[in-house]
């Protein structure tokens, strides 16, 4: 008897997941991040469709503080897969000065990402919206149903969700109202790092280690990856062989020291790991709750 | 065959990383899917966070943070409360109690698992329902101390309707039954007793301390009488139902009709059972239009067979007309195609059901309309005896008789939960209101058969019981009524239909009125139960 493996299985499932939502939904659209997840996820929409093209464009909430390598490897990514691309900007944000270093990171992530998400949406009027977000990533996240219904205000009512027995999706939804959806829901850190490997997907570069000019600040390690990070008094650049668990913004993504520059390396470091992925998000630490909270309000 | 799978199992190299390492840390393994079903206090969420723990699936700053709200929010003194490591959303954890369908993740060398943590409040019923609809196996946990309580019979009686055959028994909290073999013997004979009639292929017994860790990653010293597998060990070994070669026919729902150019057009949708092999004959259904597979394709390369639970892409060697909802089919065994069904419902919504009202019904890749014709009766999920019919309320079942209005694709749930699970969609509030199955096996209840046409039959048989019950008082009641009016001045003939009037309709009205009272104040007791539960309750699961 032939059966599927963990991995062909989580496959099989996030395509079925895609096929709903394009045949179901009106205007979905992808919100791509560049990280891992995204990989993963875009690879699986290019499974999904296949010899089609996905039907929806990707959707990029530049924060205007993303790494730099992240931002080459987006549009070097989009160009090779033939793939349209949407970059919005909180522009208001940007003229009112919004940053991690001026604003502390509360403000900047709802004001350049959530915000700024929210207008995305509104403006080209996507009524769901693809996520990489893992169930296995944070507590509040392990509640969250596969299609999440949110309100016209793009607010999220963990008490109020419907249920999803089988793979039966209840996709229906009144006007303004909208989903983000998540095939990736059952997938674990693990999972994601081992289908990079069994399918080569590309990531950036980020993930691997090598001597990168590191502060350390508040107990992270911050990549210094532009001017626009001042030194403090007392502070200083060092070259230290690190890499990165996840991707945001540089100012508030604290990189890890390692040596593991191969993908059989990062999977065997991560495999070895006492801490868990998130712990250098530094907005995930605001309290336990944080999470919840943000997701309440519209983050993704 | 084999050839086309080990295909996709290969392991790429990454570029520029040859190492064959690799292949060596690529882990690809089974993959066991759970529901842990268990009360407020029988030690669920404590039983998943050990889990979790003992297969060092807990990272330190989680531990450390684990450490912080232990001593916030614990019950254990200032210990570790593993339970906090599964209560998820903040008003829960405040509370104390877990309010809905939670997935955890771990692995061991051997496997991989996906935990459904489900409450156990007979309130959240649906939410079990949920969690075990894609389950392959039930964790059915027991308090030693307390033995086979109305829930125990309530959460079996809710694994074994949505399909699954595979138990593990867990008799918990046995430190303070001092791990008594007696006690043991005990509770599981009087389960199996009680389990009879649930179909359970396996009831695997184990006397565990999820507190204490006894017989959770390893056999425990403390009972040396025990000579099953730990926890752990058992479900990295156990086959389920899902995993027998089964002799199911192909059935492949189509989501999504593929068509990139004018060169190719695509079938894209899930095997939902069986096999399908290139050139294999196929029906498309309703229509029963039948051609030959001509390509299985995948972004991978085309496959030569594909199996269930595959998501691919099928062309046909005719042009015929399939769309999404559609069902491609072996051929020689087609499945049901009807219009009108028996099936067990699980009322989901906070308002009753409506029958006779028009619901939406999706059921494999399709949507149609459905109304429910007949309620035949409903089931007592503590006694599993059937119950008079009246409107399901939330979490109530019932077995019922829908009509669609077009021709569905289904099977007995027993034989596929993708063509036999269904969700009735309420078309104004949008809401998800009721699971249901597939049954056309199902005995509709006692002196009902299923032919009856539904308008005929659903309303009647209560009013003439009633009206049989009541005849006497209500002449007479008539009688009055209708002498009153005379000597008040009314005509005779308006005092004849006044006392007619009365007598037909006081006993409708007071037999409905009961109805509606008896109803009120069953759901007021249902909602005192659960509120002194939750006074009651100590963290779900200490």
């Amino acid at each position: 008897m032939i059966q599927l493996t963990h991995l062909q299985k989580l496959e099989a499932e996030a395509i079925h997941i895609f096929r709903e939502v394009a045949a179901e939904c009106e205007k979905p659209v992808f919100l791509y991040s560049i990280g891992k997840d995204s990989a993963v996820l875009l690879h699986l929409a290019m499974k999904a469709f296949y010899p089609s093209k996905p039907p929806f464009p990707l959707l990029h909430v530049d924060t205007t503080w993303k790494f730099r390598e992240m931002i080459e490897f987006r549009d070097q990514r989009v160009k090779e897969l033939g793939l349209e691309l949407l970059v919005h900007i909180n522009e208001e944000g940007v003229k009112a000065g919004v940053g991690p270093f001026a604003s502390g990171s509360r403000l900047h992530t709802d004001v350049m990402k959530t915000q700024a998400l929210k207008q995305a949406l509104d403006k080209y009027g996507f009524d769901a919206a693809f996520g990489g977000a893992r169930r296995d990533e944070e507590k509040s996240r392990a509640k969250e149903r596969i299609f999440s219904l949110r309100s016209a205000e793009h607010r999220w009512d963990p008490k109020n969700q419907r249920p999803e027995p089988w793979r039966l999706y209840n996709t229906r939804k009144r006007p303004g109202e909208s989903f983000r959806v998540f095939p990736l829901s059952n997938w674990t850190e693990a999972d994601v790092w081992d289908y990079i490997a069994k399918e080569n997907i590309p990531v950036v570069p980020l993930y691997f280690a090598k001597p990168r000019p590191v502060v350390r600040r508040d107990g992270s390690l911050i990549m210094r990856d532009d001017d626009r990070m001042e030194l403090r008094p007392g502070e200083s650049v060092e070259n230290l062989s690190v890499r990165f668990r996840t991707l945001g913004c540089y100012p508030l993504t604290g990189a890890v020291e390692s040596t593991a520059s191969t993908l059989p390396e990062i999977i065997a470091e991560m495999r070895n790991s006492k801490t868990s992925e998130r712990e250098g998000r530094i907005i995930d630490h605001d309290g336990s709750a944080s999470m919840e909270q943000k997701k309440q309000e519209g983050y993704f | 065959m084999a050839y086309a799978l080990a295909e996709t199992d290969r392991v790429k190299e990454p570029a520029g990383a040859p190492a064959p390492a690799a292949a060596a840390s690529v882990q690809d393994k089974a993959l066991l899917r759970f529901i842990t079903c268990g009360s407020v206090d029988d030690g669920k969420s404590t039983l998943i966070g050990r889990m979790l723990y003992d297969s060092q699936m807990i990272a330190d700053d989680q531990l450390a943070a684990l450490d912080r709200d232990s001593k916030k929010f614990g019950t254990q003194g200032g210990n570790l409360d593993f339970a906090l490591l599964v209560d998820g959303l903040s008003a829960e954890r405040e509370q104390g109690i877990t309010i809905d369908v939670a997935y955890r993740y771990f692995k061991t060398d051997k496997r991989s698992f996906i935990v459904a943590d489900t409450p156990g409040h007979e309130q959240y019923t649906r939410n079990m329902a949920t969690g075990a609809s894609t389950a392959d196996l039930a964790i059915i946990l027991i308090d030693a101390r307390k033995g086979i309580l109305p829930q125990t019979r309530r959460h079996s009686f809710i694994v074994s309707m949505l399909g699954v055959r595979d138990v593990a028994l867990a008799i918990n909290k046995m430190d303070l039954v001092d791990y008594s073999e007696a006690r043991f013997n005990e509770i599981v004979a009087a389960y199996r007793e009680m389990a009879r009639d649930l179909n359970f292929r396996t009831i695997a017994p184990l006397p565990i301390s999820a507190l204490n860790g006894d017989n959770i990653a390893a056999l425990s010293d403390r009972t040396p009488w025990f000579q099953g597998e730990p926890l752990l060990r058992f479900l990295e070994n156990v086959e389920t139902a899902g995993d027998e070669p089964g002799e199911a026919p192909f059935r492949f729902p189509v989501q999504w009709v593929n068509r990139p150019n004018l060169d190719f057009r695509g079938f894209s949708g899930w095997v939902a059972s069986g096999a399908v092999k290139v050139g294999d004959e196929v029906a498309s259904l309703p229509s029963g239009r039948t051609s030959r597979v001509q390509r299985i394709v995948t972004q991978d390369g085309d496959l030569d067979i594909a199996i269930a639970g595959q998501s691919v892409t099928l062309t046909l060697a005719d042009e015929i007309d399939v769309s999404r909802g559609d069902v491609l089919a072996a051929a020689g065994r087609q499945p049901e195609i009807a219009s009108q069904s028996q099936a067990r419902l699980l009322w989901t919504a906070e308002t009753d059901m409506h029958p006779g009202a028009s619901y939406i019904v999706k059921l494999g890749a399709r949507t149609a309309n459905a109304t429910i014709a007949k309620i035949h009766h409903l089931v007592d999920i503590h006694t599993f005896e059937a119950a008079p019919a009246r409107p399901l309320g939330l979490n109530e079942i019932g077995l019922a008789t829908l009509r669609f209005d077009r021709p569905m694709i289904l099977a007995d749930y027993r034989d596929s939960r993708d063509l036999g699970g269904f969700i009735l969609i309420d078309r104004i509030t949008n809401e998800t209101v009721a699971f249901g199955l597939i049954d056309p096996k199902g005995a509709p209840g006692a002196g009902e058969t299923v032919e009856k046409p539904a308008q005929a039959v659903s309303i009647w048989p209560q009013v003439k019981s009633k009206l049989q019950g009541k005849l006497a008082p209500a002449l007479f009641s008539g009688l009055c009524v209708g002498l009153g009016a005379v000597a008040l001045g009314a005509s005779a003939a308006t005092g004849i239909a006044l006392g007619l009037a009365d007598a037909v309709l006081r006993p409708l009205a007071r037999g409905f009125y009961t109805d509606y009272r008896r109803n009120a104040s069953r759901r007021a007791a249902a909602k005192r139960t659960a509120e002194r539960e939750e006074a009651l309750n100590d963290g779900d699961g200490i």
